[in-house]
């Protein structure tokens, strides 16, 4: 079974294909079957090949399908490679996306570009399979490359909306800055090592680099760069929220399953050079914890139900990188599984109450879905609760894992755990505030149309009866994925081999009973605030006048647009780029060669002068020359 | 035999040349200016004939020969186009077939 | 003998320019036809017999011959005349005329450098046959592919 680990991405790939050359002509329930059965296919290949590996005694699993290019001593395989790590990345993104996939079959059933969504879907997928199973980097970064290619294609999916096509540009751009980084991250390792496998890298850096020597600080900030691009870390965390401008199957995609998972695994997978680059590993940290506490207080704001999930992922990757940065590779990947669970969850259930309310995204035009939207408020419950890590839900152990292992960190434990609990504290607030705003309360669907936003692809706001939409295709997912958000914290990820260690923290029952307390406090909180309830007057009182206070309402304002960051770019490198165009908007080097054409055409016009067509002329013009040729022969 | 200078026979050919020349620079009808084509022919193969006697070879006379095949071929073609274009322009004044001008 | 050749030239040099100035077609034509002979006669002083007879019948009879005949096609009138001698104005040979008289200068100027007599020596139809189809016998059957070509050409060029 282990030799068919290339058909992995091959099914989607072939989906893909298939969609793409028959041009959307393919029935809707044809182009369906592909789209959802190559992931299926692929996930149940998955699965088999992970029962056989994990029942193996092998730690890993190499597969060379053949030579990819052949340059010098530069020889890039199209070469998988299987181990521990590898297999839980397979599944997320097999079993999710396939989950994912199911979903969006009803989601977008009346949308005119079903078979193109899918084709970019099944790409997608494909991309990400390449991505997690390359055994070099260039392969590696063929995927990388994958993802970023069908992230524009899917952000931009609406495209008659010019708005939609600036989200994707803008996550294209983006995720190009760090994707740069990465690739000159790469050329220095293959130029110190003269390797890009990546098992070569592991093994040949400990020997050639001493520990924080300038190389191997330079190559793991380099990789940190793309990964931070890629996983929307700060200072590159500005796309992810533009990019709910997509269908809302593919925020989970993106989110849950695939993209911004990218870095992390990039960062687990070549966890060796960060531990020989303390620096750069500690910097890993304090960009998680910086992005995750930024995020949660952004979150508390919106009003879109997506943008508020958008942060959060934000937030949770931070939590992710946190973990990387302080060692505990598994506790990362562990967070980056549950993660995939509750978030796909959380997307997909947005998605039904989008679609039920008619393409509504504001919380605050909602209100007591309880009743109408059942099914999509049990799953948002579940998935909050998972997500603000409540005692016993598959978010409680991972964050669990990851804080714990924050507070063993030697010199800056206390910092990072401080940070840590505190964003969880953020997270128990901003995701309950959702739950407790669109679901309970009052309905406020139909309330005049004050300050919509329409930054969504459809129009078509004709505010019928609220009616859940719902069916098998969507509810199934969204039941499974409910199921392994709750269990999903019984799994063991088994990774111990790949990173070489076996992680546990302890910690005394006063921090574990804190741990717990916390986000329930947050919950609170959150309920006496946003629910309406009458216990929590005073609180929302408070609330009501700060925000507008000048310096809440300030802050509140601060906080909704991200921090500012995307305002900040624009002054730092939008508007002098834009100012250097103008200056350069004759085109100096340009004005040479057009001094050039200017040439040509005076001499064609003077040229063009001797051509009178009469044939006396161009006699004469002949003589002349045979005259002058002659003289200079017999004079000269 | 007497003698005949040698350079007075290229002089003549020479001068025969020019008169041919300036037939094609100052006529308008195309009828002239291939009869002065002619001329300049025909003072060409003078020439060669000249050398031919200077050298007291026959290479000379052949070139002549071969001057005369081109003559007849360029005639015959020369005149075709002459029916053609006063079938075409009813005139035969080369003038008129400036078409081509920039 | 050498009388006769420099009478020939002076009748070549009038009869050519009389075809240069002439207005009328058919007259130039005549006149051509003198200036070949004129041309034929030097070549038979210069002791080429052959190229004599050649120029005489091929250059004078048949060429010539072609030419009267097409200008009995077209046909030309006194129409042509009177335009032909409106066109003859004295000042359009200025330039051509100066620019000439410097090539003939040069052209002179080039010849008169070797003060060397030309004593005729006959060569014959013989001599000239073994070198026609001996060394040259390539430019003959090239010059046999020219005739061809000119022949089609002017077939399909005078075509209705």
């Amino acid at each position: 079974m282990l030799e068919w680990i290339g058909l992995l991405p091959a099914f989607p790939l072939a989906g893909f294909l298939a969609l793409v050359l028959t041009r959307g002509k393919l029935p809707r329930r044809i182009a369906g079957v592909i789209g959802v059965g190559s992931v299926g296919l692929s996930f149940a290949l998955a699965a088999a090949i992970t029962v056989e590996f994990l029942g193996s005694d092998a730690l890993s699993h190499t597969q060379v399908l053949w030579t990819w290019m052949s340059v010098g001593n530069f020889t890039p395989g199209f070469s998988f490679y299987l181990d521990g790590l590898t297999v839980v990345m397979l599944l997320i993104i097999s079993g999710v996306g396939f989950l994912i996939h199911l979903y969006s079959t009803g989601f977008m059933a009346d949308d005119p570009g079903f078979a193109r969504f899918f084709s970019y879907m099944n790409l997608f997928v494909a991309s990400m399979l390449v991505l997690v199973l390359a055994d070099n980097l260039v392969l590696l970064y063929l995927g990388w490359e994958g993802v970023g290619l069908c992230s524009y294609l899917l952000i931009g999916f609406w495209y008659d909306n010019p708005a939609n096509g600036y989200a994707a540009r803008k996550a294209f751009v983006v995720t190009r800055v760090g994707d740069t980084s990465m690739a000159i991250g790469l050329f220095l390792l293959f130029q110190q090592l003269g390797t890009l496998n990546i098992q070569e890298i592991l093994t040949l850096a400990p020997q050639q680099w001493s520990e924080g020597s300038g190389m191997v600080v330079a190559a793991s900030a380099l990789l940190l760069g793309g990964a931070v691009g890629k996983s929307a870390q700060l200072p590159l965390q500005t796309w992810l929220p533009d990019a709910m401008a997509g269908p809302t199957p593919i925020s989970a995609l993106i989110h849950a399953a695939t993209m911004v998972t990218a870095g992390v695994y990039l960062i687990a997978r070549t966890h060796v050079l960060f531990e020989l680059a303390p620096s750069v590993q500690i910097l890993v940290a304090f960009v998680g914890l910086a992005t995750l506490l930024m995020a949660g207080f952004t979150a508390l704001t919106q009003r879109d139900i997506k943008r508020i999930l958008a942060y959060s992922t934000v937030s949770q990757i931070g939590y992710m990188f946190l973990a990387l940065g302080v060692g505990a590779w598994s506790a990362a990947i562990f967070h980056l599984m549950t993660h995939a669970f509750f978030k796909a969850l959380l997307f997909l259930a947005a998605g039904t109450v989008i679609l039920s309310l008619h393409h509504e995204h504001d919380i605050f035009r909602m209100g007591g879905m309880r009743k109408k939207l059942p099914v999509a408020f049990w799953s948002f419950v579940i998935g909050s609760a998972a997500l603000t890590a409540l005692p016993f839900t598959s978010g409680f152990y991972s964050k669990d894992a990851i804080l714990l292992a924050a507070l063993e960190q030697p010199q800056y434990g206390t910092l990072l755990w401080l940070g840590g609990v505190l964003g969880a504290f953020l997270t128990a607030i901003y995701s309950f505030r959702l739950v407790f705003v669109a679901f309970f309360g009052d309905d406020h669907t139909q309330d005049a149309h004050a300050h919509h936003s329409d930054d969504h692809g459809h129009d078509d706001h004709h505010h019928g009866p609220v009616k859940e939409i719902t069916g098998f295709v969507m509810a199934a997912p969204l039941v499974i994925l409910g199921i392994l958000s709750l269990v999903g914290g019984f799994i063991t990820v088994p990774v111990d081999s790949v990173f070489g260690v076996h992680e546990e923290h302890h910690a005394s029952t006063l921090v574990h009973g804190f741990m717990i307390a916390v986000p329930i406090f947050g919950v609170l909180i959150s309920y006496l605030l946003y629910s309406g309830a009458p216990q929590g007057r005073v609180l929302q009182q408070w609330l009501k006048s700060m925000r507008e206070s000048a310096f809440g309402g300030g802050l509140t304002r601060f906080w909704f647009s991200g921090w500012g960051m995307d305002a900040l770019y624009n002054l730092l490198f939008v508007k002098p780029f834009v100012a250097l165009a103008q200056l350069n908007r004759k085109d100096l080097i340009d004005q040479f060669y057009g001094l050039l054409v200017e040439l040509a055409r005076i001499s064609n016009r003077a040229i063009v002068l001797t051509q009178t067509g009469y044939l006396r002329w161009y006699a004469i013009s002949l003589i002349g020359g045979l005259v002058l040729v002659i003289g200079i022969g017999v004079w000269a | 035999m007497p003698s005949i200078p040698y350079e007075h026979g290229l002089i003549l050919a020479a001068i025969l040349f020019v008169c041919g020349l300036i037939g094609v620079l100052t006529r308008r009808n195309i009828v002239f200016i291939l009869m002065s084509l002619e001329i300049m022919l025909n003072a060409c193969g003078l020439a060669f004939v000249v050398g031919s006697a200077r050298w007291g070879h026959a290479d000379g006379q052949i070139m002549f020969l071969m001057i005369l095949t081109l003559a007849a071929a360029e005639v015959a073609v020369g005149l075709g186009l002459i029916i053609q274009m006063y079938r075409r322009f009813h005139t035969v004044d080369i003038s008129v077939l400036s078409e081509m001008k920039g | 003998m050498i009388l006769l050749f420099y009478l020939a030239g002076a009748v070549a040099l009038i009869a050519t320019i009389s075809v240069i100035v002439s207005t009328n077609v058919v007259h130039a034509l005549v006149y051509l036809i003198i200036s070949l002979l004129a041309v034929a006669v030097i070549f038979f002083v210069l002791g080429a017999p052959f190229a004599a007879m050649l120029e005489a019948i091929v250059y004078a009879g048949a060429i010539m011959v072609l030419f009267l005949f097409v200008m009995m096609m077209l046909n030309l009138g006194q129409a042509t005349e009177d335009e032909e001698k409106a066109w003859l104005r004295p000042q359009l040979w200025v330039g051509p005329g100066l620019l000439i008289l410097v090539l003939l200068v040069q052209l002179v100027n080039v010849l008169v450098t070797q003060q060397v007599d030309v004593v005729p020596v006959e060569v014959g139809v013989r001599e000239l046959s073994v070198l026609l189809f001996g060394p040259w016998l390539l430019a003959v059957e090239l010059a046999s592919m020219l005739l061809l070509a000119g022949l089609i050409a002017a077939y399909h060029l005078a075509k209705k």
